[in-house]
């Protein structure tokens, strides 16, 4: 059954949508990852232009961020002064993110964009999950595992602007989680991703965040970046398709659900594990990509 | 059986078609009469590419040209080239105008029918296509590579026809052929040129407007999305937080 796009103006099939949203959707239950990098670029693949796929995307990751954060909430796994703090840096970064894309799009650089900012964080979150996984895997056969120190005292620590957060046991300066909130928008609005799998690491190893409150708290202020996302980018480019998200959002919600029962059945290291041969497969996908030989080295721009 | 139905319709425009074309020629001996099985080609929620059929006839012996096009639009085009291993954008080049849609039926190989100067003219063929490109800023062997960097990815899309398509004449006087509109056919007001050949020469010509529009809740949604834009992007946030709201009730429990 075709169903056709009216803001990708194209015509597609309206279960290989609910399927790709149904898959992604499954993924991410599994691995408690939004999903959103997975999605678009499986969207700009099937050929949905790139602004759109992540303009679109945007839109979806919201819903699906309302009800992860409900279920996080409701065991109190919510830090709200860290999120509202990570909000704040990651309002202003999705809105110059925004601005950004645009600028980007009238150069005719957006794909390359879009695709490098792919490359080079999925290849780095991937490669330090894989290994990660891999030493914890080794660890929890040789040794019953030491206890490790709350986090480590560095020069974060010495920054201004200190403020106590108390769902996270943290005594920090504000600056940090502000710069991580504004970088890891920009990257929202630019790869149309929620940004988890770089704000869930940063929270956890940069400022040393309890693993209990990290998905719910990024899961908060995800919900407002992206929401973010979706309004600049419907208003500024006029990208986002409803009709896409919707049924993006169908399929999600329901592979969702059943993947985190799947997940429940395997070891947090074998999670991040294969999570980690996921992300870097996409990784590399995207970076042969550039690499090869275009079927064409002429190209359309963007419509005015 | 629509499909009858609509072959039945055909050949009632076509008989139609005949019966003014006879009154016509009696009064003025126009040589080309055609019509349009449609003028309007709604794009609908389920709307998957049309074909639109394109009847009519001629006085006497000569060869059809049907050409079909979009309304012009300014086109950008990038070139790539390899930067440090990848392929990055490096050149840009801005066509005035190219039609958004392009498509060409003949009754015979154009190159039997219509020598150079008539196609140019006429615009029959992509290599025909006056395409706006600003000569002072490119060299002509630079410009020829633009050009088909254009028309290469159009077919690729399939906005411009690959192929010529062929003209069938019904005995000698009556002609149809099936225009093939794809699904990604952009809109607007479209022309569709007939013309009737005879010795290399266009001897008769007929323009027909066709239009290309969204219809029902897929041209209300666009319409929305560009002149609410605001209203749009806080409607999309609503249903995605009512949706995640939702989700979260029906899961609750499992």
């Amino acid at each position: 059954m075709q169903i056709y796009l009216p803001i990708a103006e194209m015509s597609v099939n309206v279960f290989l949508i609910l399927g790709m949203g149904g898959a992604i959707g499954f993924l991410s239950g599994l691995f408690g990852v939004g999903g959103g990098f997975l999605m678009t670029p499986l969207l700009i693949f099937i050929g949905v232009p790139p602004a759109v796929a992540v303009a679109t995307e945007a839109n979806q990751i919201v819903a699906s961020s309302v009800s992860g954060v409900l279920a996080h909430w409701r065991r109190g796994n919510v830090d709200f002064k860290m999120g509202s703090v990570l909000l704040v840096g990651g309002i202003a970064g999705s809105t110059f993110g925004v601005g950004l894309f645009s600028i980007l799009r009238g150069l005719g650089q957006i794909d390359l964009v879009i695709s490098l900012s792919y490359v080079i964080f999925l290849g780095i979150v991937g490669m330090l999950m894989l290994v990660e996984s891999l030493r914890t895997m080794r660890q929890r056969k040789a040794t019953a595992g030491k206890r490790r120190k709350l986090h480590q005292h560095t020069w974060i620590h010495g920054l201004p602007l200190k403020t106590r957060f108390r769902r996270s046991k943290l005594y920090i300066s504000a600056l940090m989680p502000l710069a991580i909130g504004f970088f890891v928008g920009v990257l929202s609005a630019i790869m149309g991703v929620g940004g988890g799998f770089i704000m869930v690491p940063a929270m956890i190893y940069l400022l040393g965040m309890p693993t209990a409150v990290v998905i719910g708290t990024s899961l908060f202020q995800i919900i407002f970046v992206t929401a973010n996302v979706t309004f600049l980018q419907a208003y500024a480019n006029q990208t986002v398709d409803v009709v896409l998200a919707i049924l993006l959002l169908t399929g999600a919600v329901i592979g969702a659900q059943f993947g985190a029962r799947a997940g429940a059945r395997l070891h947090g290291e074998q999670l991040r594990g294969l999570l980690a041969v996921m992300v870097l497969a996409v990784c590399g996908k995207l970076f042969f990509d550039l690499l090869v030989t275009p079927v064409d080295l002429y190209s359309l721009g963007v419509a005015h | 059986m629509p499909g009858a139905a609509i072959r039945a319709s055909h050949l009632a425009c076509i008989v139609i078609c005949l019966a003014t074309f006879s009154a016509a020629n009696a009064a003025h001996a126009q040589s080309l009469v055609a019509d349009l099985s449609k003028r309007l080609v709604a794009i609908t929620a389920g709307f998957a590419g049309t074909d639109v059929l394109l009847f009519g006839a001629v006085e006497g012996e000569g060869d059809i040209v049907i050409v079909v096009r979009g309304p012009d639009r300014p086109v950008t085009m990038y070139r790539k080239s390899r930067v440090l291993g990848i392929w990055v954008n490096t050149a840009q080049m801005t066509f005035q105008r190219a039609p958004s849609f392009y498509a060409i039926a003949t009754s015979k190989p154009i190159r039997e029918i219509a020598p150079d100067v008539v196609r140019a003219r006429h615009e029959m063929g992509t290599d025909a296509l006056r395409l706006g490109l600003p000569t002072a800023k490119a060299s002509p062997n630079v410009a020829r590579d633009w050009r088909r960097g254009l028309i290469r990815n159009f077919q690729r899309n399939g906005l411009y026809g690959k192929e010529v398509g062929s003209v069938t004449f019904l005995g000698n006087k009556l002609f149809r052929v099936e225009l093939r509109l794809p699904a990604n056919v952009p809109t607007g007001a479209y022309q569709v040129m007939t013309y009737l050949l005879k010795d290399g020469r266009v001897v008769s010509a007929q323009t027909m407007p066709l239009f290309v529009s969204k219809i029902g809740a897929e041209a209300y949604v666009f319409d929305f999305a560009r002149q609410h834009a605001a209203y749009y992007g806080l409607i999309a946030i609503v249903i995605a937080l009512m949706a995640g709201w939702l989700a979260h009730l029906a899961f609750r429990k499992g």
